[in-house]
């Protein structure tokens, strides 16, 4: 009945018996598709920001300059988005360790991990409410702006502020598995739970690889 | 290819780790892209290429696709796919009202 094959014959054999056409657990398959519906809200999303700034007839703010920072007296262009960028990636790091010790079954290290990689998590969504509050302070609000096409604002507080709601829920979702784990709660289960977790924060982190380069670069 | 079970995901640190110093080089890269002020064809290549390789690396390594069966993989990365549809039909109307407005509001300022 089974080929085990993973090939195009295995594909097709995956699909065409009666039963559960996906050999993962029942929480990482919905984790998956969960994920490929926000795919497509973030997909929408940035479409519709391509929609705009393509219509308008207005110049759209150069990102480059909105995004810079004055550090001790020398502006550098979209810094804090960079470092951003990189605290994320930093994070989806401590989070693929954690999802290696969970495995082990090493449960302190990695609660530890996941409480770190949360800790990440805050820290990017400190410096997006610094960036929010320069950039309102600036004028730019959701109906227009200083620097130019009014569409700036609503693309940039909608697609940001999405992705911020999410790394929030992602740092309160870490919070209670590392606490979980910590306390010996799947320990009958396994720890697949700490992979599934990961996949929430790796997908955010990817979420932000676009909007980075669509929005930030483009 | 690591020699995991479909079900259960567990691969070296060290795997983990190279590919995350990756990231971070690919992001310096685009970072400079940047701060260069690379202009035209050339920048909008290396944005969507540098784009491209960090979201296959994070989706191929981190999340472990590359070590799923095929039923997943495709059943995840193929639907996406109907955005570019999306796009290509939006990036059509744009043009469209980009040019509307352009004959028939732009003349003068609105008060």
């Amino acid at each position: 009945m089974d080929t085990g094959t993973n090939d195009l014959k295995g594909f097709v054999s995956d699909w065409a018996g009666d039963r559960a056409a996906f050999r993962v657990p029942w929480g990482k398959a919905m984790m998956w598709i969960f994920l490929l519906s926000d795919t497509f809200i973030f997909g929408t999303f940035l479409t519709g920001y391509m929609s705009v700034r393509m219509a308008t007839t207005s110049a759209w703010p150069n990102p480059s300059e909105v995004f810079s920072l004055t550090i001790a007296g020398t502006s550098y262009p979209l810094i804090l988005i960079a470092i951003m960028t990189f605290v994320l990636i930093t994070s989806s790091g401590t989070m693929a360790m954690a999802v290696n010790y969970g495995y082990q079954r090493n449960r302190k290290m990695a609660a530890i991990l996941m409480l770190v990689t949360a800790g990440f998590g805050l820290v990017f969504v400190g410096m997006q409410a610094f960036e929010w509050s320069k950039l309102i302070h600036e004028g730019v609000r959701p109906w227009g702006n200083p620097m130019g096409a009014a569409q700036f604002g609503s693309c940039f507080f909608m697609i940001t502020g999405f992705h911020g709601l999410h790394v929030s829920a992602g740092v309160i979702y870490l919070s209670i598995i590392a606490r979980r784990v910590l306390n010996g709660h799947y320990e009958k289960k396994g720890y697949d739970i700490v992979e599934i977790t990961g996949l929430y924060w790796h997908f955010v982190d990817l979420v932000w690889v676009f909007i980075f380069a669509l929005f930030y670069l483009w | 290819m690591s020699e995991a079970t479909a079900a259960h995901q567990q691969h070296p640190i060290g795997t983990y780790v190279k590919v995350w110093i990756l990231l971070f080089v690919l992001s310096f890269f685009s970072y400079l892209v940047d701060f260069f002020h690379v202009h035209g064809l050339l920048r909008w290549g290396l944005i969507l290429t540098l784009m491209m390789l960090k979201a296959g690396f994070i989706v191929a390594v981190f999340m472990h696709m590359k070590w799923e069966r095929l039923a997943l993989i495709f059943a995840i990365t193929l639907p996406p796919l109907a955005i570019l549809v999306l796009v290509g039909m939006m990036s059509a109307e744009s043009h469209y009202v980009n040019a509307n407005r352009t004959e028939h509001f732009a003349v003068a300022p609105l008060k």
